[in-house]
Order: structure tokens, then C-alpha cells, then sequence
């Protein structure tokens, strides 16, 4: 990879006060319009549409830089190395990098978090979530317009061993705030017939996944619902696009529950398209350690994303040892 | 207002995708379906769907009465088709030595105290508690997703469930 650094920022601001605050880290600097994101960096300055940043933002932020690439669109992305995390321009888009146009800045993550959600908390205006589907929520454009920091800074759910296990993480409910939605009205609400024996109550434990999931009020937000040691099922509620292209560091998995999903799966490193992956209720695929995909759903689904939390995978894979697919057949 | 239909897959009814190739080998995706591994499984048997390392996702062909299973390990059944019940039994000794990884396969039925049942349907989760005996009964074939270690009875048939080419 060739990347360049240039010790000043000298590119212009977008010039108009429109009520939102500028940020900076690094040599990074932030600022946004009416319509879009204006990300200044030593070699230049890339624009994305304000909606479709603040989207990818959110997700940035909600799973902590997630595991490996977070690419925004195909110049501005992260990559978390889980303690540090890089924020770069171009890293994984070929042209930039054989242009010598490619650059990154590595930061603490609580600090680049801290920039994040600022720009989160300043730049969505009253009414629009960028968790929500396109179709459930107003419209980001405009002036400064209020705030929706609840919307922005609600947590991700990871359960210690199963959701609904007492000291775990809890239900999903009418009270909690979380009515099914509005795609998932036929999904089936009756909770599993649990008998105890006295002393067992703790242990014998059951729930509707399925009813837990209809009441998501986020989409493309992984949770964790059940954990056996470093296998982490985390299923989510799929909407529209998910936001990013997920550059993976390991192997992950999808099992799709309903509805259907199609991945635009391109190459890790260079974007370059590898296949499409269609997947119907019932269907199961990997998604390999070298490459970022991008999905489509065009009615809400269930989609239960499969990792492996072992913190020395990364490595494991960046160094070679082990091949980015997970089975030879 | 449009009416949403969700469309979930059934051993009976299920309709498969499939990876498209532009430039890629389809093996890498592994990619299979749970209704059609089950439909093609014998009852019980632990056949990965998914695997990572040590960590699999086994399918199951829920019908009649499972052998008791047990696991020195917490594992996750999900329901994807039919009405199963999960029966606990906490032994009075332990039948898996700590550190086993995958769970086992019992002869008979354990000594021990009964914990309870559990009856799941579509989308239900249940635990199966480290240390206890399960006991799995469907009188109608069913599919069970299964989260757990590789064990000795997990089966390996991807070159038979997946998409080749």
C-alpha cells in the first residue's frame, strides 16, 4: 500500500453557517451542508451525501468501528484494530492507492469515537434516524434543525449468554418501546412454553428470537442473542442498504431467517466485484476473510450474522496463516 | 396501508438463492440451505451448516424422540420449522469432562434431577445449559438450528449441501 502525509490541512471551508458545527481530528476535518458531507484531508476533499453518511456514521459508531473495514462509500472508511482504529481516504479503492492518493491517520478509538459522536449528535436534525429505514423516518437535509440524540446514542444490545436470562439482557416490548414493526405484523408473537422444576427457573430458559427481532426499532445493527464462549449470534433486521461496505478481518457468517437478501460482494482490497450472493429464508453462506459486501434488502428480513469473537483472528488472517474461506470441500 | 407478508422457509416449502459468480470460486461461500439439509438428513443427525475454526452451526432433522445429548458447554437450539420440546435433565454426575468441546451422545437416559421442558415453535431460542442432559421430541419432522463446538458427532458434508459451481 502507498499512502502519502502532508503535515497541513490548507483546504478551504465550505464557507456558510448553516447552524452545524465543524470538526477535526487529526488532519482530518469535517463539515457539512445542506446536502452533503465535506470531508477535508491533505490530499483533497471527498463528498458524500449528508444521508448516506450520516447513516454509515451510525453504524461506525453504534458497533464500536465493528470487526475490520467500515467503508463509507469507496474513499473514506475505517479499519479497527481494536484499541487503535485508521481513518483513511482511498486505503481499500485501487486507483487512489496506485495514484499515490490513498491516505490514513491511526487514532485511540475512544478518541475517534468522541469525534463521531459528535458529528452524529450535532449533524442529525429532529426527525431523522439514521438507524431507521429510508421509509420510517424524515429527512436529513437542510439547515440546522434540532437534534435526535436519543436516535443516535442508543446502545447495541450483546447479551453475556442468551437475551431474557435473569442479569441479561432483557426483552423487547410495547413498555420497552418497541412495538413490532410496521413489515413484521404477521410475524407470530407467542413465547415458548417454559416449565421449570423449582430451582431451575434460571437454567430452563426459552424465547421468541423471531418475535424479539420484529420489535428491532435499527436496522442493520447486529446484536448479540446468544453466545457460546467466542461464537456470537447476532442477528439483525435488514432494510433498504446496509449503509457500508463491511470489510471483514475474519470469516463470517449469515443465515438468513426470512425474506431474502441479496450481497454485492467485492475484493477486500481493491473493490474489485467477486460475486453476488443471493439468500432466501433458510439459506446459509460465509462470507469470506478478503472481501467487503454490501446487501440489499428490499422488505425488512431477519438475518442472523454469525462471528467468531477470538481477538488473535485478525492477526491469524493478515499474516496468513489461515485461508480466508473457512472450509475446503 | 400494504400488507407485509414475511416469507419464512419450512422443510415443506423453501425457495433457494444462490451465490453468483463474477470472477470468485462459489465454494468459498459454503453456501447451503437448512431446510434442504434437514430434508435430505436422517433424524438428529448434526449436520454443519456453518463453521468457523472450532465454532459450528449444525442443522437438524427434528423427529420422534432425539438421543439425550449433553455438552460441557452452553449451546443454543433455535426452532426454524415445527413444534419441539426440549427435555433437561441436570445429572448427578458430570457426563462430560469440563473442557470437551462439541456435545455427546448418551446410551440411555442420565440419573439425575429433572430440570424441565421446554415446548418451542418457529423463531423460539432455547438454552441448553453446560452440564445438562437434552433430550429432544418432535412428533412431526421439524429443523433445529444448533450453535455449539465441533463435537464428535458433527457431520461434515459439504460437498454434499453446497453449491459447487
Amino acid at each position: 500500500m502507498s499512502t502519502q502525509r502532508i503535515p497541513k490541512v490548507e483546504a478551504p471551508a465550505t464557507g456558510r453557517d448553516l447552524g452545524y458545527k465543524t470538526f477535526t481530528m487529526g488532519k482530518f476535518r469535517f463539515e457539512r451542508d445542506e446536502y452533503f458531507a465535506h470531508i477535508y484531508y491533505p490530499l483533497g476533499r471527498h463528498i458524500i451525501p449528508i444521508d448516506a453518511f450520516l447513516r454509515s456514521l451510525m453504524r461506525d459508531v453504534a458497533w464500536g468501528f465493528f470487526y475490520g473495514t467500515v467503508n463509507f462509500d469507496n474513499v473514506l472508511g475505517t479499519v479497527n484494530h481494536y484499541g487503535t482504529v485508521d481513518l483513511f481516504m482511498g486505503l481499500c479503492n485501487a486507483a487512489y492507492r496506485n495514484a499515490n492518493r490513498a491516505y490514513l491517520e491511526t487514532f485511540d478509538s475512544k478518541d475517534l469515537k468522541k469525534v463521531f459522536d459528535g458529528i452524529l449528535d450535532d449533524w442529525t436534525n429532529e426527525g431523522f434516524d439514521p438507524f431507521a429505514a429510508p421509509d420510517e423516518t424524515g429527512l436529513p437535509y437542510g439547515r440546522k434543525r434540532g437534534s435526535n440524540t436519543r436516535a443516535v446514542t442508543r446502545q447495541r444490545v450483546v447479551a453475556n449468554r442468551m437475551v431474557g436470562l435473569p442479569g441479561d439482557t432483557g426483552y423487547r416490548s410495547d413498555a420497552t418501546g418497541h412495538p413490532v414493526n410496521r413489515q413484521f405484523k404477521d410475524v407470530p408473537q407467542d413465547a415458548p412454553e417454559v416449565h421449570a422444576e423449582p430451582g431451575f427457573e434460571g437454567e430452563v430458559h426459552a424465547f421468541n428470537l423471531f418475535g424479539y427481532l420484529s420489535r428491532s426499532d435499527v436496522t442493520w445493527n447486529p446484536s448479540v442473542c446468544s453466545v457460546v464462549k467466542d461464537s456470537l449470534m447476532c442477528p439483525t433486521t435488514e432494510e433498504h442498504i446496509l449503509p457500508i461496505f463491511h470489510g471483514n478481518d475474519r470469516v463470517e457468517w449469515f443465515i438468513q431467517a426470512c425474506d431474502e437478501i441479496i450481497w454485492d460482494i467485492e475484493d477486500g482490497s481493491s473493490g474489485k466485484p467477486r460475486a453476488k450472493v443471493v439468500m432466501k429464508a433458510g439459506d446459509v453462506a460465509a462470507m469470506p476473510a478478503d472481501i467487503r459486501h454490501k446487501g440489499y434488502s428490499p422488505k425488512r428480513s431477519m438475518l442472523l450474522v454469525w462471528e467468531n469473537n477470538d481477538g488473535l483472528l485478525p492477526g491469524r488472517y493478515s499474516r496468513g496463516e489461515l485461508k480466508p474461506y473457512p472450509v475446503e470441500f | 396501508m400494504t400488507d407485509y407478508r414475511t416469507v419464512f422457509g419450512s422443510l415443506n416449502s423453501y425457495e433457494k438463492g444462490g451465490v453468483e459468480v463474477i470472477d470468485d470460486n462459489p465454494k468459498y461461500y459454503v453456501f447451503s440451505n437448512v431446510f434442504e439439509v434437514a430434508s435430505k438428513s436422517k433424524p438428529y443427525e448434526k449436520v454443519a451448516v456453518g463453521k468457523n475454526l472450532r465454532y459450528v452451526i449444525e442443522a437438524l432433522r427434528a423427529e420422534g424422540t432425539s438421543p439425550w445429548f449433553a455438552a460441557a458447554h452452553d449451546e443454543a437450539a433455535l426452532v426454524m420449522d415445527g413444534e419441539i420440546e426440549v427435555h433437561l435433565i441436570k445429572p448427578d454426575e458430570p457426563l462430560v469432562p469440563e473442557g470437551k468441546e462439541g456435545s455427546i451422545r448418551l446410551d440411555r437416559e442420565p440419573k439425575g434431577q429433572k430440570m424441565g421442558w421446554i415446548k418451542a415453535r418457529r423463531g423460539h431460542m432455547a438454552l441448553l445449559p453446560k452440564g445438562a442432559a437434552y433430550q429432544f421430541r418432535s412428533p412431526k419432522p421439524g429443523v433445529l438450528l444448533i450453535q455449539t463446538i465441533q463435537g464428535d458427532y458433527t457431520l461434515e458434508r459439504w460437498a454434499d449441501i453446497c453449491q459447487t459451481a
